[in-house]
Parts: structure tokens; C-alpha cells; sequence
């Protein structure tokens, strides 16, 4: 018998929304904490890392406002250089590897790869648990490298100065190492999982956009990741033993390791962005009732950022001692990049087109996501020409260029997501109204923090530095109170979430309407994911195909709910 | 099939609850090996390159190195693992077949190779610390010891074992560029050996533990023709680690 004449035959017997109580729900269904520690089940698993990321968000957060608070006055404001040294550092470190990376694919993509393949699990469940462990364990190196040590050299680890530095530095890169291998685990679980287990019905045109901005990234992560292993583990070799492959005194090269450096960390910079373009899709199409305008084109469009991040490493080092011959080549090729991340805002903005716009919160981050990552790339084609970036590099223009990407794109993906699939995660519903507030906090006070420092560094504020010129002054005040805007932002939106944790009232099965597949399941879903194993006859994004039935958003019509 | 999740199982026993056939667990299983193998060939590619940047710039070191190494013991060792390979392919064929006892024997084989292969690395390993040719900041330091040890029969030894390094290096010196001293980078040529061949090495130790593992469960009658999968993936890994062999043997040991 196929599976779709069982569902056929069992038709009124097994109802897919069917209250099962407790044994229908992941989070209650087994109970005591050795079924989270010990548990298969990617929902779980995924839960785990989503609460480890945001505890590494809030570290790595407080590091950033101690940043701005010390530079919020030319001078000494709260601590010394070689302090600010150290917290610059953690922050930049924490929130790369500890926070972005692992943030959506480990923890939104754990969580919804399966759900959204129609599966029950990921290829590789024993797999995805101990990289859930490694995760943990390398965790644990970072944070004894930050509480025995002294590591203070930036989160790129440059040679000379790091190969001379406090040897807390080897605890610190033995950390990201062990990190890397999280990654590569999680990445070779994912590409296993998109290639054999979908669901029948799902074909590679109906893949749902977000899987494949996972997808791309897995591949990133499996391809990239062992480079910067080998890295730190020479970076160590030189440390311990004097190997002299970057110390130019025994005959090596210190730009050799940023070569290094950046084979792994410029792809590295799109398994950071590529999910949170991946979780826009998922939006956009939601909040506008309509299919994604070119869908193989913005699928494809990961694919090439995916394969271009390989090629464009070099525009890091375009002060660092190339031939000019080679700065043509990488400047040229960093220009290539535009073309995907171009297509992909076309077919967004395409997609608003005509579409029955909702603006829910999550949709307000992918709007938001929108215009900063927009900002965040075409300063990046600034960075791209060979000329002006003579002036703008290492400066703050720079940072602010990434911080609109990383965090005007990638967080705000993040946390567009986590609104969203809230509810199906959960089964709770939050206060849509304090869900505007923290968004209007944290994007205007994103804007404030960031758009001064494309000002200062224009006009030649170098990064990481200590003090500055009494000119500076003001811009330098602006962005510390616009820190702390976004900080009061994350903060309500904290506690919103919380809240609902607790009180929150009950989620429908699909809240926003959406023709996703992972709305077609209950909130919070059974712990095989779907009661009955689902055949998908039409795409993730097939509105005009849809039933209303499965429109319906879980509310009856004389029922909203509070502050909705 | 049914399509409900029961909580009785359906198919072989062996076939996780997450896959519908046993076609599906192979082929997942099979495609998470090679995407993990791509992830092993980049790690050591960073180190091939590193190599290739050292030997473009010190290759009067990189010669005087590659003849202090013995061919001898290289090659055989490339013997060694070539054989193994094989020995690991047809461990696969038997379990496809269902021949258990063949299995068993071809992967025991396979082991023992494996242990061959490390016991010549140990001998070509303890010559080397014991003339103290070692990585950077150890090189000339017999044993380990930088500085002449105290006692009269130790610092003997001691003198002796660098005396013997001494003419070593001269020997491998005429027979490659006929100059005269120690080319100064030679400290880095054998951190890039000590580190190339040590990684591969612990490769060699890890598959042991795996091999071992398949063995057991084949001794426990866990494969058959349908089910075959570990066995399969084991000696995908394993063939990995002979490859990198194959690229290691000549690049440290034959290219003058």
C-alpha cells in the first residue's frame, strides 16, 4: 500500500491536526532531562542550540555595549586599553563563532530542515547530537581561553602579533577548532538530509527557498571550514614549536596566514548570510500571499554566492603586500558577487509586487532585512575598488559595513525567524504590540549605531582603536546611544518572548496563513513531525493551488488575539 | 507500508525509523561519507599548500630534506597501505556477498596492515628523535634536549646521537646541491613532515579503531547483502587515508 492511499483509506481516522495531548507534542512527549540530553530528535536538539546561541548573543551583546561605552568618551571612560583590547576581542570572536555561525542553520535549520523536507529526522540523528556536544565542548575551551587568559588579538587571529601573544591564544583557536568541527558535522548532516530525505512530492524546484540557502551554506560550511582547522592548528605548531611558517624572521610569511585566514573566513562570511537570506524568503512569501517571483533564479543565486565566496578572499588583503596583478583579479571578482545578492533583493522587491502585504513583526524584519542588507552590500562594492578602499580599509567604514550585513542581514533574519516559527516551535502565540516596539528599538537604533560609523570612517576613524580625535567626538556618542537602544530592544523583546513562553496563549497550527510546508503540521509538532507521512502535491509557495482549509490561519473570524 | 507511526517497527531491524527503505539509509549514509571525505581532502589540502609555498621558496632545503628520508621504508609502507586497500575492497565484496567468515579474515588483514604501516612510521620516527632531526625549534636536539644533558655517559650519548645527525645532514647536503653547511629552513621541512605525516598517522591510528569496530560487528553477524553499509563506508575512509598517502610519499620522500 503507498503512503497516499493510506492517508486515503485512514482519510477521517487519522485527522492531521488531531489533538493527540501529550504524546503529539515533541516538547512533552517524553519527559525528565535524559530525554533532552540524550535526545535523537532534531526538534530538540535544535531547541538546545537556539537557547546555547542566545546566551552567546547576550555575551557577546554585553561585550559590545561595554565597547561602546568606553569609546562613548575620547579618553578613558570605564577601562583600560589593554581591557578594551580583551573585550573588543571576545565580542568580535563570541559573536562570529559562537553566536552568527551556528545561529540559523543550527538552530532554525536543525529545527525546520526536516519539518520542511516532510521527514522525520535528519539523515544522521546520532551524528547531529554530538555536534551538538562538540559545539558545547568547544564552548567550553573559548570560555576558559576568556576567563584564564589574555586573548587579545582581534577575532582574525593575525600573525605576527598573535604568534607572540599570551599563549591563552592556543585555548582560544583550540576552541574555534573544535567550533569548526561542529560545523562540518552539522553541514554534512544537512547535505545528506536535502539529497535523500524528502518527502515524495518534494522535487527540486518545490524545495522550499529556505532549504536551499541551508543547503548552499552546508556546503560552505563542509568545504570552508576544514581550511581554517589546518590554519589555527599551524598558528599553534608556530606558537609552540617556532615552526616559521608565518614568522618572517625564520624565513616565513605573516600574509601567508591571512591567506589562510580568509579561504575559510570569506566563505565563512556567507554560511553567516546566506541563512538569513535563506529565512527572508520564507517571509516575504508568507506576508505577501504569493510565490517567490524567479524562484530558481534566487535559488540558484545561493548556489553562486555559495561557489563566488571561494574566489574573492583576496579583497581582505588588498593593503596587505599583493602583487597589483592579483588585486585586479580579486577586486574584479568581489564585483561578481553583487550579481546573485542583486537578484535576490530584485526578486523580493518583485515578489511585494502585487502581493497582499501583511506587516506582521516578522515581516518588518524582512523589510528591514531589505533595506540594510542593501546598504550593508552596495557599501560593500565601495570596499571592492581597489582605490578607495586604500583609504576606507581598517577603518570604521569598514565595520560598519559589515555590522550592516551580519547584523542588518543576518540577525535580523534571525530574529525575523525566530518571530515567525515561534509559534510552531512552541505552540505559543507572543504580544504582537511589544513585538513592534523591540523591532522599532532595534531598527532605529541599529541605523544610529551604525550609519555614524560609515561617517567616521569616511572620514578616517581607524578600527579597534582606543581613543580618538577630539573631531570625532560626536559621531562616536551618537553610536554609543544608538547601542543602547538596540540593547533596550533586545532586552523587551527578551522578556516578550519569555513571556510567552509561560502565558503565551496557544499557537494554531498555522498562524500566518502561510502555504509553507512546516504550517501544515501542528503547533508545537508531534514528535515525528507530521501524524501521518505527508505526500506534497503541490510547492511551499503555491498560493493559487492552496485549499482554504489550508489558508486558514487556526483563528475562527470573530477571534483575534490579543494585540494581533 | 504503513504510513502511520506506530510505535512497532517496520522493516529489518536495522533500518532507523527515519528512512522508509534500506535503499534510503545506504544512499544517505553512503553521500554524508563523501561530503566528510571532501571535508578531509580540504584539511589536508591546507598543509599541501603550505608545502608547496615552502618548497617555492627553500628548495635547497626541501632537497636536502627528501634525502634524509629513506625511500626504502616510504615505499614500503606505500606497499603496505596499497595492499590494504585492497584487502578493504574485498571486505566489501565478501559482505555483499554474505561471506561472514571473509570478511572477518579480509578486515583482520586489513588491520594488521594498518599496524604495519605505523610500526614502520615508529621505526622511521624514533631514529629521527633519537638523532634529534626534528620539527623547528627541536631540530639537533637529540631526545628532545637542547642543551647537552649532565653525566658523563649522557652527554656522550647525547654527543654521539648529533655527531651522527652531523654527517647525516652532510651526506644528504653532497648528495643534493653539493654545498657546504645546514640549509637553515631544513627546521621547517621536518616540522612540515612531522606535522603531514603525524596527521596522517593519527588518521591511520582512527581507522584502526574503526576497522576494529566493523569487525566486531561482523563478528556479531550484524551484515549480510542487504545490509552493508558500514562496512562500505569504513573502507570508503580507509581508501581516503591510503590517497593521502599516495600524494605524501612522493612530496616528502622522492621529489629531489
Amino acid at each position: 500500500m503507498t503512503v497516499a492511499e493510506a492517508e486515503v483509506s485512514h482519510d477521517g481516522i487519522h485527522d492531521p491536526h488531531a489533538d493527540l495531548g501529550d504524546a503529539g507534542n515533541y516538547l512533552k512527549a517524553t519527559k525528565g532531562w535524559k530525554t533532552w540530553a540524550f535526545t535523537l530528535d532534531h526538534k530538540r536538539i535544535g531547541m538546545m542550540y537556539l537557547a546555547s546561541v542566545i546566551v552567546a548573543f547576550l555575551v557577546g551583546g554585553i561585550m559590545a555595549l561595554l565597547v561602546r561605552t568606553e569609546l562613548a568618551h575620547a579618553g578613558e571612560t570605564i577601562m583600560e586599553a589593554d581591557m578594551y583590547n580583551q573585550v573588543f576581542t571576545l565580542h568580535g570572536a563570541i559573536m562570529v563563532f559562537l553566536f552568527i555561525i551556528p545561529s540559523i542553520p543550527a538552530a532554525l535549520g536543525n529545527f525546520f530542515l526536516p519539518i520542511m523536507l516532510g521527514t522525520k529526522d535528519v539523515a544522521f540523528p546520532r551524528l547531529n547530537l554530538g555536534s551538538f556536544y562538540i559545539y558545547v565542548f568547544g564552548t567550553a575551551f573559548t570560555v576558559i581561553a576568556i576567563v584564564a587568559g589574555h586573548v587579545d588579538t582581534g577575532w582574525t587571529f593575525y600573525t605576527p602579533y598573535s604568534a607572540r601573544a599570551d599563549n591563552s591564544v592556543i585555548w582560544m583557536t583550540m576552541g574555534v577548532f573544535i567550533l569548526g568541527f561542529s560545523s562540518i558535522l552539522t553541514g554534512v548532516n544537512f547535505i545528506a538530509t536535502v539529497h535523500k530525505m524528502r518527502a515524495p512530492g518534494i522535487h527540486w524546484r518545490r524545495l522550499p527557498l529556505f532549504i536551499w540557502g541551508i543547503y548552499a551554506t552546508a556546503v560552505i560550511q563542509v568545504l570552508a571550514t576544514p581550511v581554517l582547522a589546518i590554519t589555527l592548528l599551524l598558528l599553534t605548531m608556530e606558537k609552540t614549536l617556532s615552526m616559521g611558517i608565518f614568522d618572517p624572521a625564520l624565513g616565513g610569511d605573516p600574509v601567508l596566514f591571512q591567506h589562510f585566514f580568509w579561504f575559510y573566513s570569506h566563505p565563512a562570511v556567507y554560511i553567516m548570510i546566506l541563512p538569513g537570506m535563506a529565512v527572508v524568503n520564507e517571509l516575504i512569501a508568507t506576508f505577501s500571499q504569493r510565490k517567490i517571483f524567479g524562484y530558481m533564479f534566487v535559488a540558484m543565486s545561493s548556489v553562486a554566492l555559495a561557489l563566488l565566496g571561494f574566489l574573492v578572499w583576496g579583497h581582505h588583503m588588498f593593503t596587505s603586500g599583493m602583487s597589483e596583478y592579483s588585486t585586479m583579479v580579486f577586486s574584479a571578482l568581489t564585483f561578481l558577487v553583487a550579481i546573485p545578492s542583486g537578484v535576490k533583493v530584485f526578486n523580493w522587491v518583485a515578489t511585494l509586487y502585487e502581493g497582499s502585504i501583511s506587516f506582521a513583526s516578522p515581516m518588518k524584519y524582512a523589510l528591514g532585512f531589505l533595506v540594510l542588507f542593501t546598504i550593508g552590500g552596495l557599501t560593500g562594492v565601495f570596499l571592492g575598488i581597489l582605490s578607495i578602499d586604500i583609504h576606507l580599509h581598517d577603518t570604521y567604514f569598514v565595520v560598519a559595513h559589515f555590522h550592516y550585513v551580519m547584523v542588518g542581514g543576518t540577525v535580523f533574519g534571525f530574529v525575523g525567524g525566530l518571530h515567525y516559527w515561534w509559534p510552531k516551535m512552541t505552540g505559543k502565540m507572543y504580544s504582537e504590540r511589544v513585538a513592534n516596539i523591540a523591532f522599532w528599538l532595534v531598527f532605529v537604533g541599529f541605523n544610529v549605531t551604525f550609519f555614524s560609523q560609515f561617517i567616521l570612517g569616511s572620514r578616517g576613524m581607524p578600527r579597534r582603536y582606543y581613543d580618538y580625535l577630539d573631531q570625532f567626538q560626536p559621531l562616536h556618542m551618537a553610536s554609543s546611544g544608538g547601542a543602547y537602544i538596540i540593547g533596550i530592544g533586545f532586552t523587551i523583546m527578551g522578556v516578550m518572548f519569555v513571556r510567552s513562553w509561560f502565558n503565551g496563549e496557544k499557537a494554531p497550527p498555522n498562524p500566518w496563513a502561510s502555504a509553507g510546508y512546516e504550517w501544515m503540521t501542528t503547533s508545537p509538532p508531534h514528535p515525528h513531525n507530521f501524524a501521518i507521512d505527508p505526500v506534497m502535491k503541490r510547492g511551499p509557495y503555491d498560493y493559487h493551488l492552496c485549499t482554504e482549509e489550508e489558508l486558514w490561519d487556526g483563528f475562527p473570524e470573530d477571534f483575534v488575539p490579543s494585540d494581533r | 507500508m504503513s504510513a502511520t507511526h506506530d510505535d512497532h517497527h517496520h522493516g529489518p531491524s536495522w533500518l532507523a525509523h527515519h528512512f522508509f527503505t534500506p535503499i534510503q539509509q545506504f544512499d544517505a549514509a553512503k553521500l554524508g561519507m563523501w561530503a566528510f571525505l571532501a571535508q578531509e581532502i580540504l584539511f589536508f589540502a591546507g598543509l599541501f599548500v603550505a608545502y608547496g609555498i615552502y618548497r617555492t621558496w627553500y628548495p635547497e632545503s626541501f632537497s636536502v630534506g627528501s634525502h634524509m628520508l629513506d625511500w626504502r621504508w616510504g615505499g614500503l609502507n606505500t606497499c603496505v597501505l596499497l595492499f590494504s586497500s585492497l584487502t578493504a575492497a574485498l571486505a566489501v565484496r565478501s559482505a555483499q556477498l554474505g561471506e561472514k567468515k571473509k570478511t572477518s579474515m579480509l578486515l583482520l588483514i586489513t588491520i594488521a596492515c594498518a599496524f604495519g604501516f605505523m610500526i614502520i612510521k615508529y621505526i622511521e620516527y624514533s631514529h629521527k628523535i633519537h638523532l634529534g632531526i626534528l620539527p623547528a625549534k627541536f631540530f639537533l636536539c637529540p631526545g628532545f634536549e637542547c642543551v647537552p644533558p649532565e653525566g658523563a655517559a649522557a652527554l656522550e650519548h647525547w654527543n654521539q646521537a648529533k655527531g651522527e645527525a652531523m654527517s647525516e645532514i652532510a651526506t644528504a647536503v653532497g648528495a643534493s646541491y653539493q654545498g657546504e653547511g645546514i640549509p637553515f629552513h631544513l627546521r621547517s621541512f621536518f616540522g612540515i613532515y612531522f606535522i603531514m605525516t603525524g596527521l596522517h598517522g593519527l588518521h591511520v591510528v582512527i581507522g584502526i579503531g574503526i576497522l576494529f569496530w566493523i569487525w566486531r560487528r561482523n563478528e556479531r553477524g550484524e551484515f549480510g547483502p542487504e545490509h552493508f553499509t558500514a562496512v562500505d563506508i569504513a573502507a570508503l575512509y580507509w581508501h581516503l587515508v591510503d590517497l593521502i598517502w599516495i600524494f605524501l610519499f612522493p612530496l616528502l620522500y622522492l621529489i629531489d
